[in-house]
């Protein structure tokens, strides 16, 4: 057993709703009781679909568990069919039906459906959504293409001359992050550099569209959580190779374009020369972001302490964005993705940094509180963290909330993701005039602790700064046994010190009296300590 | 009427006339009990509630809970995994490591909340032998109850009658004369009809549930129950079995259904008849010139509910009498007569009655008949709306404060937002 408060993910049978609820004609038998309809609200109230995802529950009662459970199976499936007609069917269970063993799959399957039907089996009690996600677009696109798989040792077919290389988008769904808007930016991309897109899938596609998989000269494995299985199947199985990069950030997107262009066998040096890294101006790439980060109101940006946790796939991206894009020092960087955990080990090693693998909201919340950040990027969960410790934060990963699915075109992808991103990280900072100001006036009236910068919301800080409080954690902190003690003009002091530093300046403190043993803090210590960690 | 053809129709009897019911079953749209959990902890500020369950579980209760509100939870979920499953981890002795870890964590909780689900339903993993296991390590600090949220058993509002129903026997008995509300109320409604008790000289008056699981009433022959809420049949069925007797009474929404359940409890008090008006008069007038606002707004308005938070009886009895709308049909997910009968003599004759749930049926139905407003959960409210209809999310009418006079405009209110919301936007 497991304590959970919150879940970065939902169960399985979520993923495979997802992977449904983004494509047309197909339809999702869910064999569960009537509890689990609550998913249905993920998509239209989050992401505000304006069609019920395409599933039937079998919604199974008490009364129901006698023997008559798999009829309710054999009578959905038969109602779903007549009522929508898909061109594919999913059966499967969720974890209450997973235990009574009635075989959906099967059953189904000898109903002898005149559509393919596949069977799903994604264990409720050791798997989570985003596998489940990924399990069932695999199957999907294995039992769709199973008459097409060519002898093993086949050569692939070589494209005619003169034909645009075409690829296939892999990965984008409902519910993911920024999917929709992601996807047009790196069409737009694949556009600039001469290439068609064949099939993007899941999202929108239908069987027939799955069936087109293999006219396309390569995959882009966009969403390595959901699609790097059928990545990898399409590679064994059609011989059609597969891009590793993840095009979220200026460079990120440039090693994209570079190892697309080897994939698809075409020059892209125009667009790429065209990127200047190092050069300051606007001129220096397609994206504003390596300009704005470059420009003087972005000092103040330099070294903010910045702890990134989410998928696998956003957080290791976010950090070297983090890095190398706008000069933050990455304190922490973790994935709930256990399915990923290599690949963010091997990226926690760039920053020198201890890697967390969790999916243990708590474990998340003690590690940020000891990396003291004063930047979160994370998911939703992040962002009840961040609030409670009165720290900024900017989402960057799914789980999410209806507020970041914006109305505006808004991907984190591609060169006008990275400006994006560049925006909705600067955001939530206080902004660099305004800090140079709040330290000049800090004695005036106006600039009370409660006086929040002028861009934020008015509530927000008053709200941020009471959350720590609160907060056992913080609280466990201060209250640590041989803990050194303020003394009256040392606490004075602390108080000079402008609010959004305030709480840093404290742990410093503390931590140097700790590590020096001394019993009190004195104006003295305070300098001393500030001497020593420097900023 | 058509859309009755292929279902089968059942004549009941009822208070005043026959009324058809339309049995349906199929896939039903509601939510489980464990959703209960999103306002029980709300109310019992002391208490915290423990799912056993599974993943999907944890994840109901938090997208529950996520759409409505942004707050540090005092519930979670012990989620089974392969091990507890497969026997390699004895599951009672996982379950009592983690309620000790989590209290020592949280050593302000008072009440323990064992909340069974599906899953461990299935398993059958015995909470209630948990509970008595973890009261004798952990009485008096804190008191250990078990209850089922399970979807096999329980839907939406079901959960805080078997919440309820949990706290029964360990009600001490009393011999004493009192009137106990039963039916978890917002504080501010609870307050307000304190202060009606006391004008009309009713004494004394206690509320089931307190504002913390600590506060456990008290039971007996000499006690009267007025019942707040409509879903807490099992809850009450209990505390008559512990001899307390039922005033029956429409539910307090609405300036009529609230005069007439406060009448219920001033003729078992023998409030004279001067009193009651005197109180109430002024109490009435305002609640009527509150709501003569929004009655032309909803008055002649088609009026569709679809099976949720079993409100629903009451509620239409509400805007069919007090605003003029007119019921399309009305669904629950159960029919409790003994918890609605005084409210079903209120229905006009002709009110389709709906008793379960074929969801596909029920929005064909809701097609043909294209009311002026629906009322849904919030897995149907964006796509009806996105097909022309105007909803009402039903989860807000148990989160919101909407009994008694004070509220009854409010309640009102609730259901002309979204028309007039359509009214004002011109995209």
């Amino acid at each position: 057993m497991q304590l959970t408060l919150w879940t970065y993910e939902g169960p399985p049978h979520v993923g495979a709703m997802r992977i449904a609820t983004s494509m047309r004609d197909v339809h999702y038998v869910l064999h569960a009781p009537q509890g689990d309809t609550y998913a249905d609200l993920l998509f239209t109230m989050i992401e505000r679909q304006d069609k019920r995802p395409p599933v039937t529950y079998t919604t199974f009662q008490a009364r129901d568990l006698g023997g008559s459970t798999a009829d309710l199976v054999k009578t959905a499936v038969a109602e779903a069919y007549e009522r929508f007609k898909p061109k594919a069917l999913l059966v499967g269970e969720s974890c209450t039906a997973e235990l009574i063993q009635d075989q959906s799959g099967s059953l189904a399957c000898g109903m002898n459906l005149p559509i393919p039907v596949i069977p799903l089996e994604l264990p409720a009690y050791s798997k989570k959504e985003n596998w489940g996600a990924a399990e069932t677009f695999y199957h999907l696109v294995r039992a769709l293409l199973a008459d097409q798989v060519p002898p093993p040792g086949s050569d692939r077919p070589v494209r005619p001359a003169g034909q645009r290389p075409r690829a296939n988008l892999l990965g984008p769904t409902v519910l993911g992050f920024r999917c929709r808007d992601d996807v047009m930016e790196i069409r737009r991309l694949l556009d600039l550099m001469g290439i068609d897109v064949n099939v993007i899938a899941p999202l929108g596609a239908s069987p027939d569209d799955i069936r087109r998989l293999p006219d396309a000269d390569f995959n882009i494995d966009l969403y390595p959580e959901v699609s790097r299985t059928t990545a990898s199947w399409l590679q064994r199985s059609f011989g059609m190779p597969s891009t590793r990069t993840i095009p979220m950030g200026v460079g990120a997107t440039r090693d994209f374009i570079a190892e697309v262009a080897r994939l698809a066998g075409i020059d892209a040096s125009d667009l790429l020369d065209a990127e200047q890294p190092g050069v300051a101006g606007f001129a220096s790439s397609r994206s504003r972001m390596p300009w704005y980060a470059r420009s003087v109101d972005s000092t103040y940006l330099t070294g903010k302490r910045v702890f990134i946790f989410g998928d696998a796939t956003h957080a290791i991206a976010a950090a070297r964005i983090a890095k190398e894009e706008m000069g933050f020092t990455v304190v922490g960087l973790g994935t709930y993705s256990r399915e990923f955990a290599r690949e963010l080990r091997d990226a926690a090693k760039l920053y020198d940094i201890e890697p967390l693998i969790s999916d243990d909201y708590l474990e998340v919340e003690q590690a940020i509180a000891a990396a003291a950040p004063e930047l979160v990027l994370g998911t939703q969960m992040e962002r009840h963290i961040a609030k409670r410790l009165g720290i900024a934060c900017a989402v960057i990963s799914i789980p999410i909330h209806v507020q970041d699915v914006p109305a505006r075109y808004s991907p984190v992808y591609g060169f006008e993701g990275a400006n994006v991103i560049f925006d909705t990280w600067v955001h939530p900072l206080v902004m660099g005039l305004e800090e140079h100001l709040l330290q000049m006036f800090r004695d005036d009236f106006e600039f009370h602790d409660n006086a929040a910068a002028s861009h934020l919301p008015a509530v927000a800080p008053a709200v941020s700064r009471e959350a720590p409080a609160a907060s056992p954690v913080v609280e466990e902190l201060a209250a640590l046994p041989g803990s050194p003690v303020w003394t009256e003009e040392g606490e004075r002091e602390l108080k000079k010190i402008p609010f959004f530093v305030r709480g840093k300046a404290k742990r410093n403190t503390e931590s140097f009296a700790r590590e020096n043993g001394l019993a009190s803090i004195t104006v003295e210590t305070l300098y001393d300590a500030k001497a020593h960690f420097g900023r | 009427m058509s859309n009755l053809q292929d279902i089968p129709v059942v004549s009941t009897q009822r208070a005043g006339g026959t009324l058809p019911v339309l049995r349906e079953r199929g896939q039903r749209e509601v939510f489980c009990g464990l959703t209960g959990i999103v306002w029980l902890h709300r109310k019992l500020q002391d208490a915290f509630f423990l799912v056993v369950g599974s993943r999907t579980c944890a994840h109901l209760v938090q997208s529950a809970a996520g759409v409505m509100i942004f707050a540090e939870p005092r519930f979670g979920t012990a989620i089974l995994t392969d091990r507890d499953l497969a026997g390699i981890a004895d599951a009672n002795d996982e379950l009592d490591r983690i309620c000790i870890s989590l209290l020592q964590r949280r050593p302000e909780i008072k009440a323990l909340f064992l909340v069974g689900s599906c899953p461990s339903e299935v398993i059958k993993l015995d909470l209630a032998r948990a509970a008595e296991r973890l009261n004798e390590r952990l009485l008096p600090q804190v008191r250990v109850l078990s209850y089922s949220g399970s979807g096999i058993e329980t839907t939406f509002t079901q959960g805080e009658d078997n919440a309820l129903k949990a706290f029964v026997p360990i009600m001490p008995h009393t011999d004493s004369t009192q009137l106990l509300v039963v039916g978890c109320l917002p504080d501010v409604v609870e307050d307000q009809f304190r202060r009606q008790f006391e004008q009309l000289g009713i004494a004394p008056v206690n509320f089931f549930p307190g504002r913390r699981a600590e506060d456990v009433p008290s039971i007996g022959p000499n006690t009267r129950l007025l019942l707040a809420q409509p879903f807490n049949g099992e809850t009450v069925r209990a505390l008559v079995a512990r001899g307390a007797t039922v005033l029956s009474a429409p539910y307090p929404f609405g300036a009529e259904g609230t005069t007439a359940w406060l009448q219920a409890a001033a003729t078992a008090w023998n409030v004279p008849a001067t009193t009651f008006e005197e109180v109430t008069g002024p109490l009435i007038k305002r609640a009527r010139s509150a709501l003569e606002r929004y009655r032309p707004q909803l008055a002649g308005k088609r009026l569709f509910m679809l099976p949720d938070s079993q409100l629903e009886i009451p509620l239409a009895r509400f805007l069919n009498r007090e605003l003029g709308m007119e019921l399309v049909e009305v669904g629950t997910p159960y029919l409790d007569r003994q918890m609605v009968g005084e409210e079903l003599a209120l229905l006009p004759d002709d009110v389709v009655l709906s008793e379960g749930q074929h969801l596909e049926r029920q929005l064909d139905r809701v097609r043909a008949a294209r009311p002026d407003l629906t009322v849904c959960g919030l897995g149907l409210a964006n796509p009806l709306e996105a097909e022309g209809l105007a909803t009402k999310w039903s989860i807000e009418l148990v989160f919101s404060p909407i009994h008694g006079y004070d509220q009854a405009a409010d309640l009102a209110e609730l259901f002309v937002r979204p028309l007039a919301r359509r009214e004002r936007l011109a995209v």
